[in-house]
């Protein structure tokens, strides 16, 4: 009895803390509309910053908590609203879940700058241990401290966001902000104050929970994660609902901890251990509720207008730009020492599992945040069956990533935008937790890998690469021009005018999952072949951020902007090696560089509101807009040269193209217009005085 | 474009009033597309303007440049002699410009209440808010702890007029006010609108079709693919419509 009370105390305690979390992370949404992936590190570095001010620089408690509360959290509220997501107006659901886990990669990244990982940190619970006692069970202060915040919490956002003017206009702004704006309500100033209050909350939870597990960078920001679980459970709006979601997973978390019996010599004896398994109670939850809450219903204005344009890939372009890119591989990987072989074909390799994003999230627009647990299994299958180059190894890597995407695929096919993201992250951290660390499959956290036929020469396997891409480029490019890919952007677009059509998107859904998980599975296959080792660190949840970020970066729609987030993703790493030692200005100019580049996927991101359409297209934009002046300045602009065959037969809306129907009409031609229409300038203008 | 031809050029009818809106050679476009091409329009004081046209024709593209939503990209908005170019929406709304836009003016997902008390930014007291919108709407009070957006969608319209009676705005700017209601509801809406320009609110209200609005309307004006080609007394322009929005 005493045990149980004890748990359930522990549980509550728990609870009490996801649940200010999950509001902070709800009041966020509700009057901004962006689910904030980085929570969870807002909540890390206020805990960091707690730690600073109490424990190094010995202050008071009470002090320390309110710099943090009213001030540092603030700011960075301030400064996620005002830099990141001011930008965010008009586009996709992709882009703001993209940028918010750029926000979350970095703040993951700028922690161990301040606080070196080396140092050890730690913070004693309020009172210390001084506790009271309850049916025979001792309570700490420090945990009636952290439920009674919770229920003042409860209460005040309550009071806020239903009783004051502030709080309905905050939940007004959602609402519609066009409106909002037109009532002289400000709406820029309603959500500044409630990133400010969001992250408040978040350093509030981080500053409760870190006496309990420590301080430790992504440990403490995925801790905050699990109350995402909870905020699911009020559909991300109900702040009711949230607290008794929080509730369960707190309550189920502690006694599964308690009663969880140890693991069954069945299993010892098959090298598995099923106790992990409590460490993704979290995570399982979120996935049930995920599959359990009402399937969101098609919206009739389901066009989505936004400021993303996806081109439409030609065959003699695509054939030219993969027929360059095994040239200059096959040239310059001659000049390129062993070690920068490696980390250009990693890059390729990145490249391909970036691959797999193009038809799921480019083009169908459903978001992944798993390819790198698809691709982990591609590594453990060829790790296992691959012995000796025995191409069987990438094969059934192929297969067993595309039957890993069925699983997600299966529950997922209900789901969409955050919903799906949240679903795909927890299959990711489920993969690191509970099946990668299984010694059955990873009898060390690495595990010896052959290179396909033995390609043991670095240079000839990153050409094979090069040419692996190519391949499954223009598999990706036939896609997008064939009747699939079509239904893949019709689905992206409208779902709603899609159903009208009759056409069946569960299916559609289901095909492009697998083949994506089927695509990272063979781009980890080979990923592992280049290192000639599977090592379960290169898949944990974590190496899921930066290859979203770097694809979404390049481009997501185009095979060229995979490649382009690949090879940055190499490229970081090779700058980051290539620093030599220097001092400048009495600064270690060597580590900020290091720096600097390991936060490079994040910072990239960030920037991505801005121009959501990626870095290929903004450079091939300006491109094209030079070429078109350069044109008009020689006075070229004459009608098309016809097509022939051959050329219709390859880019068949060339010719539309070239007729400039995309240029805006010029003033002659608005005066040629209103002549045919009978419009006299004068006439017109007369007629409005007479 | 001459700027003075605005004024010198406005109807003797209306040469003695005050212009409470007036833009002058305004040109509007969405990216590199411009669809008002020197709009040229007046509301006195104390008027109702109807503006028609056919889908299309840029009628609500100048209510949006009026009311704050829209920047020009030439010429210029005068509310009350005051040139308005680039002045946020709120900041308008708070200084008397009462836009209801297209679709309801309503939050569906606040209560009929929160909806009322969202007028306040506009600078009036809940307690006026309520009493002016009870009163009118005696409706609204039975549901206002309904959510909005759950109403019919003549209720819905009528607690969206509701902000343009309680926070006695100096400009009314209304929007496709007709749009998916029964004629009977229309008439009394524009009912509403009658009442409130005898209170002397000068209102810009733009239609596509109802004809309602011409028997409340002082003046019209027709547009039509980015100009305006016509304006006059509603008794004069209403045997040129059909042939207005045939493209004639």
């Amino acid at each position: 009895m005493d045990q149980f009370v004890t748990y359930t105390v522990f549980g509550v305690v728990l609870a009490a803390i996801y649940a200010i979390a999950a509001s902070g992370l709800v009041v966020t949404y509700t009057t901004s509309g962006i689910f904030n992936f980085a929570h969870g590190a807002v909540g890390m570095l206020g805990a960091f910053a707690y730690w600073q001010f109490h424990v190094k620089w010995g202050w008071p408690t009470l002090l320390s908590i309110a710099v943090v509360l009213l001030v540092i959290a603030p700011l960075i509220g301030v400064f996620v609203e005002r830099v990141v997501m001011r930008g965010l107006q008009g586009v996709s659901e992709v882009t703001k879940v993209v940028v918010t886990i750029a926000l979350l990669f970095t703040l993951i990244q700028v922690a161990p700058v301040i606080w070196s990982p080396k140092g050890s940190y730690s913070v004693q619970p309020f009172f210390g241990a001084a506790k009271i006692d309850l049916a025979g069970a001792g309570v700490t202060y420090h945990q009636l401290i952290v439920i009674g915040v919770a229920i003042v919490v409860a209460a005040g956002l309550r009071a806020l966001l239903y009783g004051t003017r502030l709080g309905i206009g905050m939940r007004a702004v959602v609402d519609n902000r066009m409106l909002a704006e037109l009532n002289g309500a400000r709406p820029d100033r309603m959500s500044a104050f409630s990133w400010i209050l969001g992250s408040a909350l978040a350093a509030l939870a981080g500053i409760l929970i870190a006496e309990r597990i420590g301080l430790e960078t992504v440990a403490l920001t995925f801790l905050v994660v699990n109350a995402y679980a909870a905020a699911v459970v009020g559909r991300l709006t109900s702040l009711t609902r949230t607290y008794v979601g929080a509730l369960l997973l707190g309550l189920g978390q502690a006694y599964a901890q308690g009663y969880l019996p140890d693991n069954p010599t069945w299993f010892a004896e098959r090298n598995l251990d099923i106790r992990s398994l409590s460490l993704a109670i979290p995570v399982i939850m979120l996935f049930v509720v995920l599959l359990l809450i009402p399937h969101a219903r098609l919206r009739a204005h389901g066009i989505v207008r936004s400021r993303e344009l996806i081109p439409r890939p030609t065959y003699r372009w695509s054939l030219v730009g993969f027929g360059v890119l095994i040239g200059v591989v096959s040239l310059l990987s001659g000049a390129l020492s062993g070690e920068d072989t490696l980390i250009w074909s990693q890059g390729l390799c990145f490249g391909i599992i970036m691959l797999s994003l193009v038809p799921l999230t480019g083009y169908g627009g459903q978001i992944s945040l798993a390819q790198m647990s698809f691709a982990g299994l591609g590594a453990y299958a060829i790790a296992t069956w691959g012995g000796g180059g025995n191409p069987l190894g990438v094969v059934l890597a192929v297969l067993l990533a595309a039957a890993a995407g069925i699983l997600v695929a299966l529950p997922a096919l209900r789901l969409r935008g955050i919903y799906l993201a949240l679903a795909t992250l927890a299959f990711a951290y489920v993969m690191e937790k509970v099946v990668f660390n299984q010694r059955a499959l990873f009898p060390t956290t690495s595990k010896p890998v052959d290179r396909l036929w033995g390609l043991e020469s670095n240079r000839a396997y990153l050409i094979f690469l090069a040419v692996v891409f190519s391949l499954v480029g223009f598999g990706i490019v036939w896609l997008r021009r064939s009747k699939f890919g079509r239904r893949l952007q019709a689905m992206k677009d409208s779902p709603a005018a899609c159903a009208t059509l009759g056409l069946n998107l569960t299916v559609t859904k289901l095909q492009v999952f697998i083949l994506s998980a089927g695509i990272a599975g063979l781009g980890g296959a080979l990923f592992a072949g280049a290192n000639r080792a599977a090592a379960t660190d290169s898949f944990s949840a974590v190496q899921n951020l930066p290859v979203l970020l770097m694809a979404v970066a390049g481009g997501i729609a185009m095979v060229s902007g995979a490649l382009t987030g690949g090879l940055l993703l190499a490229s970081f790493s090779l700058a980051t090696r290539s620093i030599p030692t220097l001092e400048l200005f009495g600064v270690d100019a060597k580590s900020f560089f290091e720096n600097l580049f390991r936060l490079a996927p994040g910072l990239i991101g960030i920037t991505l509101g801005r121009d959501p359409n990626g870095l290929v297209a903004m450079v091939s934009d300006k491109v094209k807009r030079l070429w078109e002046r350069r044109l008009q300045h020689r006075g070229t602009r004459d009608l098309p040269v016809p097509a022939t065959r051959w050329q219709q037969l390859v880019e068949p809306v060339w010719a539309v193209e070239s007729m400039g129907v995309d240029t805006p009409f010029v003033p002659e031609e608005i005066a040629r217009i209103d002549e045919r229409l009978a419009l006299d300038e004068e006439e017109v203008r007369a007629g409005v005085f007479a | 474009m001459n700027p003075a031809a605005g004024s010198t050029g406005r109807g003797t009818a209306i040469t003695e009033t005050v212009p409470l809106l007036e833009l002058r050679g305004v040109k509007a476009s969405y990216g590199r597309i411009e669809v008002l091409h020197g709009i040229d329009l007046v509301v006195p004081e104390g008027s109702v303007v109807a503006l028609l046209g056919p889908n299309g024709a840029g009628k609500t593209t100048t209510l949006n440049v009026c009311a704050g939503l829209h920047k020009p990209i030439a010429g210029a908005v005068y509310i009350a002699g005051r040139r308005m170019n680039g002045v946020a929406p709120d900041a308008l709304a708070r200084v008397g410009v009462c836009t209801i836009p297209e679709g309801r003016g309503i939050f569906p997902n606040l209560t009929v209440r929160e909806n009322l008390q969202m007028m306040t930014f506009a600078g009036v007291s809940m307690q006026e808010v309520e009493a002016v919108a009870y009163e009118r709407f005696p409706r609204l009070a039975e549901r206002r702890n309904q959510l909005a957006g759950t109403m019919s969608g003549g209720e819905q319209q009528m607690l969206a007029m509701a902000r343009g009676l309680a926070t006695e705005p100096a400009l009314l700017l209304l929007d496709e006010l007709s749009m998916g209601l029964a004629p009977i509801i229309v008439e009394e809406l524009y009912g509403i609108v009658a009442q409130i320009a005898a209170e002397g609110v000068s209102i810009l209200v733009v239609e596509q079709f109802a004809r309602t609005v011409l028997g409340v309307a002082d003046l019209a004006a027709i547009m039509l693919q980015g100009r305006i080609v016509e304006v006059g007394p509603p008794s004069e322009l209403e045997a040129g419509l059909s042939s207005a929005y045939l493209g004639g």
